[in-house]
């Protein structure tokens, strides 16, 4: 069957959540242009959640979101509705764009609205048992020919399809936060998936933008096999510099190094907070369940959870309190579990910090405006040369905190996760926003 | 058109921030004040010039789509707000797309003319901002033949008119000089709009003018011709200035060196259902020239100064070319060579022009004949030119060279 029969009828499950709501866009807008170059056909955009609130922001979500769309591709609506002599003005093209995404969408509660559904994309929360019910239940609702496309961040796809009797209808399509907005999907093909689901993916890819990095079916992947090690090592720092400089310091520091020292776009615990540390803590359960012995666990991150501390976005997409306390995004305390209370990261506290981890080696450079920057490979390069001479704390955390990156990467490889170093370069580039790859020879 | 039976004069000229892109005050999501602002903005520092309102005897309003823009009609009641002594006079509105302002200050010297006035004042104004440029182009294709042209048109209608004009020329000129006499044209612009407080690119501090006005056009987001650069701005503001009879300017206080007389007036409409005849070229423009040089009786080599409408770039190049300063195809050189900068032979747009200062559409005509009498009266500041010849001229032009004002005036 090919892609456009399967376009006909399409479903999302967990559509007004974070992922699910950036996915039901992507799929919307696209029913929305095939419907115009295909007239012929009818498409069917099925988006299930739990809900009624959530879907009604979901469609009103939508609707915002095509209204950019359709201003963006303005040229090619007014070719596609040449023929429409009604539609004169830019603005009568855009509504009427807007309209046609929307007529396409049916919501619902329950997962039979996806009975009929040839192609499911599956974005529900990241837990094994919810995800199971849901396999089930659609494996004896949709058609034998039904594929489905799992946005699971951590659980190994074999471990669904065994459980669920749909083994090589399924395929792990991991989008990143906002997909909308960001280019990587990392792919994930268990050893038994269909030939045709794997050419279907790829064209799904195509149509909608994304870059594919292929990942194999352990634990994690790679983005999340990155991650979670990347946390783990920052906090197993915080432990070791607690003694001398005490626990928010410490928090402040690692945060602070990841960030400004590595050149990437957040700290550890702020792109933590970011995530949440529920969902961290989610993640890295599921990998210690398949991945036993190596250590994929933290005490500390579940004491937060005791104490309810979350991090995540509130609904309008506020960061909220987590390892770091935020004012209008930007870091003002640091949280300190003993105490229960937010340290202020006052211009005292900052000084402190400050002196003890020395000059930055190049102040001047940073993720933000490194990013555009043309010779920004060399410079990269050259900063990270004055990084390796430098006998500060700051270069001495920043080289070990390098050294923990480009390790977890190349074990990756090693352990099959990825298939080549490329591939988990991408992924840190593309998915984590990145300026290089953790495996490069910049300190040899 | 017959010769004056009378002279006529241009005093107290003024106009607003021409607010937009560009200026730092601007905030796209911040509200904005409306058309009442601008037009009690402009009409009261006219008023601030003169000895008293009571003066005034009748009203111009020149405005191209405040119906569709700011969903308000009636503008010329709308103008009784200036100043309470201007309830129940004479007003009226003009409307000739981007030349309504040329309009406006035509139908002020009739006015005078008539004998029924002896002190008019004229307002331009419009306020575009309302609605984002995708959404402004519909408005403003309005400008050309709407029912017959629009469905068939770019999603940018009117940049892509001007477009297919600059693709035009380019094959009949050369590509690589015309596109770097567009690049120059834009930088002159944005240059003298730092000299003038009020321009929309008066906080531009970019280094490399020309070689930003050489961004490589895309004709998948905009033209294939022109680049963002190559256009005037989407511009909220208003101008506003007197057009008197020698007795209604000693009526207001004023002396002959605060005025400057209208000495050509050329006024010519275009078929707006048909094509033009040659892209190449502006040839209803050449006719208001004319017709204004003529009943003047002053050649090129008379004028110091002149305003011309550069709705882009290329429109700009066209109009030295229709005004006959330099033949055709002759353009791109002259102003490579920097003859229409402020020191240059053929002072152009000296404020900013509609790509410098901005292009509140209704407004631009009488922005031009403030931006003359400002020169003409010694008022211009920091864009003074150092005048060698005693006129200047101007050519206010709205749609795709079919409405057409040609002024001329004289120190
Ligand atoms: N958030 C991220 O950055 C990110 C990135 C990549 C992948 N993921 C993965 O995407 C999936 C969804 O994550 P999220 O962050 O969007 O979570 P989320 O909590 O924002 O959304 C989950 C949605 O699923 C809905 N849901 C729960 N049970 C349901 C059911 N029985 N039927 C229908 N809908 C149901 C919820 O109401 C909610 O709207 C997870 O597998 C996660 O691991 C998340």
């Amino acid at each position: 069957m090919d892609l456009n029969t399967r376009l006909q009828n399409v479903a999302v499950i967990g559509a007004a959540g974070k992922m699910g709501s950036g996915i039901s866009l992507l799929l919307a807008q696209e029913l929305g242009f095939a419907s115009l170059e295909n007239r012929s056909r009818t498409f069917i955009l099925n988006l299930v959640d739990i809900s009624d609130l959530a879907l009604q922001g979901l469609i009103r979500y939508i609707k915002e979101q095509s209204v950019k769309t359709a201003e963006k591709q303005i040229n090619r609506l007014r070719e596609l509705y040449k023929d429409r002599v009604d539609l004169v003005e830019n603005g009568e093209i855009i509504n009427e764009f807007v309209h046609e995404v929307l007529v396409h969408i049916r919501t619902g509660k329950t997962l039979d609205l996806a009975k009929d559904s040839l192609l499911v994309f599956e974005a529900v929360f990241e837990k094994e048992e919810l995800k199971f019910e849901v396999y089930n239940k659609l494996a004896s609702l949709c058609p034998k020919e039904t594929y489905f496309l799992t946005n699971t961040s951590s659980i190994p796809i074999k471990v669904i399809t065994d459980a669920c009797g749909i083994d090589g209808r399924v395929i792990g399509y991991h989008f990143y936060n906002p997909p909308a907005v960001q280019k990587l999907v990392e792919l994930i093909t268990p050893d038994t998936c269909d030939e045709e689901l794997k050419v279907l993916s790829l064209e799904i890819a195509k149509k909608l933008g994304k870059k594919i990095v292929p990942a194999n079916d352990i634990a994690g992947f790679i983005g999340n096999g990155h991650f979670m090690r990347d946390g783990l090592h920052a906090i197993s720092e915080v432990k070791r510099l607690s003694k001398e400089h005490g626990y928010p310091q410490a928090i402040y520091m690692v945060d602070k190094v990841s960030r400004d020292y590595l050149l990437r776009p957040m700290g550890i615990f702020q792109l933590i907070d970011y995530v949440g540390i529920d969902v961290f803590q989610l993640i890295l359960k599921v990998m210690n369940k398949y991945l036993t012995k190596q250590g994929l666990h933290s005490d500390l991150i579940d004491k937060y959870m005791e104490q309810g501390v979350k991090g995540g976005q509130t609904s309008s997409g506020a960061q909220k309190d987590g390892f770091l306390k935020y004012e209008k995004g930007k870091p003002v305390g640091v949280y300190n579990p003993e105490t229960k209370e937010y340290v202020p990261v006052d211009d005292i506290f900052i000084k402190a910090v400050d002196e003890k981890l020395g000059l930055h080696p190049n102040p001047s450079l940073s993720w933000k405006n490194l990013l555009k920057d043309p010779e920004k490979d060399s410079k990269t390069q050259n900063y990270f040369t004055s990084l390796k001479e430098m006998d500060t704390l700051g270069a001495e955390l920043a080289r070990r905190y390098y050294n923990a990156s480009k390790e977890t990467s190349e074990k990756l490889v090693k352990s099959g996760v990825a298939n080549k170093p490329e591939d988990v370069n991408s992924v840190l580039t593309l998915g984590f926003f990145h300026l290089y790859g953790p495996i490069n020879d910049y300190l040899k | 058109m017959k010769n004056f039976n009378k002279p006529v004069y241009l005093a107290a000229g003024a106009y607003t921030i021409s607010l937009g892109t560009g200026r730092n005050e601007f905030h796209p999501k911040k509200p904005r004040p409306g058309l009442d602002y601008y037009i009690q903005e402009a009409g009261k520092a006219v008023l601030s010039q003169i000895n008293s309102p009571e003066n005034i005897d009748e009203g111009v309003i020149a405005n191209f789509m405040a119906a569709r823009f700011n969903r308000q009609g009636n503008l010329a009641s709308l103008m009784t707000t200036i100043h309470p002594s201007l309830v129940h006079k004479p007003m009226i509105r003009v409307e000739g797309a981007c030349a309504s302002g040329g309009l406006g200050i035509a139908t002020g010297v009739k006015n005078i003319l008539s004998g029924l006035a002896d002190v008019v004042l004229v307002v331009g104004v419009e306020v575009q901002n309302t609605v984002k440029a995708i959404y402004g182009a519909d408005i403003l294709a309005g400008a050309g033949y709407y029912a017959g042209e629009r469905k068939e048109g770019h999603t940018y209608f009117f940049p892509a008119k001007f477009s297919d004009r600059a693709g035009a020329y380019f094959e009949k000129y050369g590509k690589d000089i015309t596109r770097q006499a567009m690049a120059h044209w834009y930088a002159n612009a944005v240059e003298n709009a730092r000299l003038n407080p009020l321009a929309q690119e008066y906080h531009n501090t970019c280094k490399d003018l020309v070689s930003q006005g050489m961004t490589q056009p895309d004709a998948k987001t905009f033209t294939e011709h022109l680049n963002i650069f190559d256009c005037s701005k989407v511009s909220d503001g208003a101008a506003a200035i007197l057009v008197c009879s020698e007795e209604g300017y000693k009526k207001l206080g004023l002396n002959s060196d605060a005025v400057c007389e209208i000495i050509g007036l050329g006024q010519v409409m275009a078929n707006l259902i048909s094509s033009p005849a040659d892209l190449t070229e502006l040839d209803a423009s050449r006719k208001a020239a004319n017709d204004a040089r003529d009943m003047a009786n002053v050649g090129i080599g008379d004028i110091g100064v002149f305003e011309v409408h550069d709705c882009f770039t290329i429109s700009g190049l066209l109009s030295i070319e229709a005004l006959g300063i330099v033949g055709q195809g002759k353009a791109p050189e002259l102003v490579i060579n920097g003859e229409t900068k402020l020191t240059g032979k053929y002072p152009v747009n000296t404020g900013g022009g509609l790509v410098g200062y901005g292009h509140p559409t209704g407004a631009s005509g009488v922005r031009m004949a403030v931006d003359l009498w400002k020169q003409m009266t010694g008022k211009a500041e920091k864009f003074q030119v150092d005048l060698k010849k005693e006129h200047g001229m101007l050519i206010s032009m709205g749609g795709n060279d079919k409405s057409l004002v040609s002024v001329i005036v004289k120190k």
